[in-house]
């Protein structure tokens, strides 16, 4: 798919990190930001950088986009170095800012199209001024736009140069769910489209519904990182409920499920399976039940979110 | 659109076009915002028809208009390259415009240089303005216009530096109201309106180092009584310029 790209930019076929960091560290006078965060960003997918508000987030990202000088440690996007090789990098990488960045009194499609001259094959303005319905502020001051339409404006602004990469800071802070489901949206097209994303964000379903790869980061580190998928399977186990009728053969229902299963009546009539639960499990109860003529009432499933994952990490909630 | 719209096609424009987009829009930010127009137009217009018309300040011998023609000019670019400069580029810097056109393609200096060719072309208009109001007025200049254009282009560079320096360094607010300060100031006491020579001796020796009264003197040595290369105010010019641009050059922060 990428190789079908005819970009007069030379792009290296192999599949090296987009973006590596390794014992970055970053302080602002006494305060320490960054503290020794290692991360890869494999090329392709989208990978999201989660953490509650002043994790080290932001300070991360601008370093990868060469605005903040590394006190240690070492940053390379795209094999570059984002400080000294800047004027390489910039035609190449999509940016934006968690706020700001646009003439107060700048007409929304006016700084589209101006950001869009900057690049040698920008997008079609007019379709992505349609794209992310900004079509009926198109010539409405920045200034007086809703936040939501600012976030989009801003959005918009970073990826019509056709970047490889884009950085995004907290792309759907303060949106209303459409909004955000239009962002959400847009940022799968960019992933199917060949582009490398890296969004930070506070909220755990953005990360599990967007993200390829999370990484998790607190108090200036990476302290957890994978797929959704694995990073809720690396916590604590997950468990099942049911209910049915009262003082069912707990110990006949555990020979039936796997090893290193559990099984428990709570409360009289109100069962509990610890385990690996997967759809085996989930019909191995059902069955047993069936050949016992129980009939289960209110199955859940309880899996882990990265919301727990995140508070057995931390021991503290991601939301403030 | 469809699948493939986001493939990646990444390239800079080429840098002529960047530059010549930014300082279109630019120019268009300025001449859009109110408070600047009030400054770079209609300040120096009413001052130039006001006081050409009505005998307020005793401007000398001669026509009234052929003293204030010179300083209203003076002003003009002052208004520009300086207080307007100024003011658009500190809440640039506090929004952060400079931060966001700092990952785009186009290169800080690059940005620099359109900033100079808004200034620049947005002179030209007001100096077109006020030369044709001028002449209505019945002003009748001397002189090398050469002459005349090396202050004006000298007297942008110093102010810029100036104004630069301070959007640089100062918050947005701070820049607003000192920028609005200094240019009532050096109005008055820069030989604008009033001559210097209605200030004591020794004011008047530190205002003539001023760069609005080099400016604003230079062009009525030019303009009014035919003098040549006036060598002594552009050599002020050029030294506010070099520590201006300098210094904006060393401590102008971006964030």
């Amino acid at each position: 798919m990428r190789s079908a790209s005819p970009g007069d930019t030379p792009r290296p076929s192999g599949r090296e990190p987009a973006v590596e960091i390794h014992g970055l560290v970053k302080r602002y006078g006494p305060k320490t930001a960054v503290d020794g965060l290692d991360l890869t960003v494999a090329t392709g997918g989208v990978t999201a950088v989660l953490g509650p508000n002043g994790a080290g987030k932001t300070t991360t990202i601008e370093t990868c986009e060469g605005y903040r000088r590394p006190d240690a440690g070492t940053v390379r996007v795209l094999g570059l170095d984002p400080v000294a090789d800047s004027a390489a990098l910039r035609p190449r990488v999509g940016v934006m800012l968690q706020s700001g960045g646009i003439y107060a009194g700048a007409r929304a499609e006016e700084m589209l199209r101006h950001t869009a001259s900057l690049h040698a094959h920008p997008l079609d303005v007019d379709a992505l001024v349609e794209r992310l319905g900004l079509g009926s502020c198109g010539r409405t001051a920045y200034r007086r736009l809703s936040g939501g339409q600012q976030q989009r404006l801003s959005l918009a602004m970073a990826v019509v140069g056709r970047p490889e990469l884009v950085f995004l800071d907290e792309p759907t802070a303060g949106l209303d769910p459409q909004a955000r489901h239009a962002t959400w949206d847009l940022v799968r097209e960019l992933r199917t489209d060949g582009v490398t994303v890296v969004l930070t964000t506070h909220y755990m379903d953005e990360a599990e519904q967007l993200a390829d790869d999370v990484a998790i980061v607190d108090g200036g580190k990476v302290i957890a990182q994978g797929t959704p998928e694995e990073l809720c399977r690396g916590g604590a186990e997950n468990s099942l409920r049911f209910t049915g009728r009262a003082g069912l053969d707990v110990a006949s229902l555990l020979k039936a499920l796997p090893d290193g299963s559990a099984a428990v009546e709570l409360a009289p009539g109100a069962y509990r399976v610890n385990g690996t639960i997967d759809p085996q499990l989930l019909a191995t109860v059902t069955s047993w039940c069936a050949q016992h003529g129980v009939m289960p009432d209110r199955i859940t499933v309880e899996r882990h979110t990265l919301e727990d994952v995140f508070l057995e990490l931390t021991g503290r909630e991601l939301r403030a | 659109m469809t699948t493939g719209t986001f493939t990646p096609r990444p390239g800079a424009a080429p840098l002529s076009r960047m530059i010549r987009a930014q300082a279109a829009l630019e120019t268009r930010m300025l001449l859009r915002n109110g408070e600047q127009l009030l400054l770079t137009v209609v300040i120096p217009t009413l001052l130039l028809v006001l006081f050409s018309a009505v005998d307020i300040v005793d401007t000398g011998g001669g026509k009234a208009v052929d003293f204030l023609a010179p300083g209203v000019l003076a002003l003009a670019v002052m208004s520009t390259a300086f207080t307007g400069q100024a003011i658009a580029t500190g809440f640039e810097r506090r929004y952060g415009v400079l931060k966001r056109l700092g990952a785009s393609p186009l290169p800080r200096w690059g940005l620099m240089t359109a900033k100079t060719c808004s200034v620049l072309v947005t002179e030209v208009l007001q100096i077109a303005l006020l030369t044709a109001i001028a002449f209505a007025l019945g002003w009748s200049p001397h002189g090398n216009p050469l002459s005349a254009a090396l202050l004006l282009l000298l007297g942008t560079a110093a102010f810029s530096g100036l104004g630069l320096l301070m959007a640089g360094t100062l918050k947005a607010e701070a820049t607003l109201a000192a920028a609005n300060l200094v240019f009532l100031l050096l109005l008055v006491g820069g030989g604008v309106i009033v001559p210097l020579e209605k200030f004591p001796d020794a004011a008047r020796a530190v205002l003539e180092l001023l760069p609005i009264s080099a400016l604003s003197g230079g062009l009525r040595d030019v303009l009014r009584d035919g003098a040549g290369v006036p060598w002594a105010d552009l050599g002020i010019l050029a030294a506010w310029a070099a520590a201006g641009l300098g210094a904006a050059g060393r401590f102008f922060r971006w964030e």
